[in-house]
């Protein structure tokens, strides 16, 4: 520090030393954050809990017996373990084509990586409605695929891409990959070569360096970008409503249809609870991990 | 610490794989080809899109047959599909200001103040990001219902700043924390108020983050779907409502026209928020 900043910090701090003058300080910024946090409080977590409390009381007494009904009906049960298991795969498939990618990029000279990136940026800020609507032209059964195979003589009859598993797959893993891929880079990144180069001079073979070095220092960003996509996977709603299977629905579209056609609220806001208790442990878990901050606006 | 290390390294790497360099790098030739896939499986769909915008054809085909701008005009001449962009660019334009100045404020209040619950009051802030969107949906239609919001244009406002604020906190705050604040005590030590200090020093400084913030804000309700769904209405359609619509019942081509508008605007959106990075780390 100079001399300047030292006299102006002692200034500063003799001019507030007053707890008085203090605790107006921390009294305007709170009056800053109020409308803020009573926009949030009104309609956003109180919503929510009454939502909840929708779901285990029905206006007289206490009742479990939403959750009874999700837990009992085979269909029910079924749209669970189809969110869980799409979701799963699809952090599996943002996995494998992410982690070679991101590794690639951090292996470019910075400015070479930053160009290619925007390839990874452009379709992270197009409308998903855009790019599932692409897939969709993509894939349906007069599609620009089915025709390009037809054409070549590799199939006789159009492919079913699409209102199946495979159309919800290719379409989900495309708006989430940047989300693995952005964590996974910046992590990369950081990694301190030399470490690498240390290996290498301990006789370790490029696979061992990459498998007992670099993996593991690549972990924290891996580890963020799967539990973010599996966390966005788990609530999806546009990709299954649009390219899914009738059989193959996922939760967000059956509390969707529960609200809109069955007019069942307390139901839908059971699955609803449901949801929002398993994306909220995992989201504590990324806290734990790796802390909030790291989620967003990582600075990419 | 990085910097003085960038140069050591470069020279290390020109030195290491001297072994390997004899033969073809073929993991490295397999690696990059496997990331030109993925790169390309990122990237064309969204760019194949444009060209079949202009197709001369009835139905969307690739490459397009000839040329027209029939899904342009059947855009502009529709009055459902102009009502809606329109309503969606009020609507979002509304929450940007909205969730702008909420977050603006609320930043300077989380990073600059200390008071207990601050880190329950962050966590509030940024949960809007996590809780997916279906939830927030039927919650705040739950409450809109009994307020008479349902259908309303401020209703719909006000859902989308909740969801655009954070976007605005986690910007605006990531500036606020990287700026030296020795130069907000230097104007108040020369004798500037509250708000001069604030206009006059932190503003201009921050600038880059609340710009950010703010197009992140206007995407945020722009872009929305879901919970538009369940309070807009039809008379209040926004434009992400009437293209599900449109790719629910049959697949309109105009949305192609949209979606190539869309794509355009937001690599324009990306590219300004590059520069404005780029001016404000001064390269």
């Amino acid at each position: 520090m100079t001399t300047g900043e030292v006299l102006a910090g002692r200034a500063y701090r003799e001019s507030t030393t007053s707890r008085r003058l203090e605790f107006r300080r921390q009294l305007g910024y709170f009056l800053l954050l109020l409308p803020t946090l009573l926009l949030l409080l009104v309609l956003f977590v109180y919503p929510i809990v009454r939502l909840i409390v929708t779901s285990v009381y029905d206006g007289n007494h206490f009742t479990l017996e939403h959750y009874r009904r999700i837990v009992e009906v085979d269909l029910y049960l079924r749209v669970l373990q189809t969110t869980f298991t799409i979701a799963l795969q699809v952090t599996l498939l943002c996995l494998i084509l992410g982690y070679p990618l991101a590794y690639f990029l951090a292996t470019l000279r910075a400015r070479t990586a930053r160009l290619l990136m925007i390839l990874v940026l452009i379709p992270f800020w197009t409308s998903i409605l855009v790019r599932t609507y692409a897939w969709m032209v993509l894939l349906q059964r007069q599609g620009v695929f089915n025709r390009w195979l037809l054409e070549l003589g590799l199939i006789d009859e159009p492919l079913r891409m699409m209102y199946n598993r495979i159309g919800v797959l290719v379409g989900m893993t495309h708006v989430l990959l940047p989300f693995m891929v952005l964590p996974a880079y910046a992590v990369m990144r950081g990694i301190d070569r030399n470490l690498l180069r240390a290996a290498y001079n301990l006789g370790a073979s490029p696979f061992q360096a990459f498998l007992r070095v670099f993996l593991p220092l690549s972990l924290p960003g891996v580890a963020a970008g799967s539990l973010l996509v599996f966390i966005l996977a788990l609530g999806f709603f546009i990709t299954p409503a649009l390219m899914g299977g009738r059989t193959d629905m996922m939760i967000a579209q059956l509390i969707e249809t529960q609200i809109r056609t069955q007019l069942n609220f307390p139901f839908a806001a059971a699955l609803a609870a449901v949801l929002l208790v398993i994306t909220l442990v995992i989201f504590a878990i990324y806290n734990r991990l790796l802390g909030l901050d790291k989620m967003f606006g990582g600075g990419y | 610490m990085a910097e003085t290390a960038a140069p050591l390294q470069r020279a290390a790497v020109a030195t290491q794989p001297a072994r390997r360099r004899w033969s073809i790098p073929w993991s490295r030739v397999i690696l990059g080809l496997f990331s030109a896939l993925v790169l390309l499986y990122l990237v064309a769909p969204v760019a194949i899109v444009i060209p079949m915008s202009f197709s001369a054809a009835k139905y969307l085909s690739f490459p397009p047959p000839g040329l027209s701008l029939q899904w342009y005009q059947n855009f502009f001449a529709r009055a459902d599909w102009t009502s809606a962009t329109i309503q969606s660019i009020r609507v979002a334009f509304t929450v940007m200001i909205l969730a702008t100045v909420l977050g603006v404020a609320a930043s300077l209040a989380l990073v600059r103040g200390s008071f207990p619950g601050k880190d329950i009051v962050n966590l509030i802030i940024v949960s809007p990001l996590v809780v997916p969107a279906i939830i927030v949906a039927i919650a705040i239609y739950g409450i809109y219902v009994r307020l008479y919001l349902v259908q309303t244009f401020w209703g719909l406002v006000l859902a989308h700043t909740v969801l655009a604020v954070p976007y605005v906190v986690v910007n605006v705050s990531a500036t606020l924390r990287g700026f030296d604040i020795r130069l907000e005590q230097a104007a108040q030590s020369l004798g500037a108020n509250a708000w001069q200090t604030f206009r006059y020093v932190t503003l201009p400084m921050i600038s880059p983050g609340i710009f950010a913030g703010a197009v992140f804000a206007f995407i945020a309700s722009f872009d929305e779907l879901i919970v538009a769904l369940f309070i807009a209405g039809a008379r209040g359609r926004t434009l992400p409502m009437r293209m599900f619509e449109g790719l629910r019942m049959e697949i309109d081509p105009t949305i192609a026209a949209v979606s190539s508008m869309l794509i355009t605007f937001s690599v324009l959106v990306l590219a300004s928020a590059e520069f404005a990075r780029r001016r404000s780390r001064g390269d």
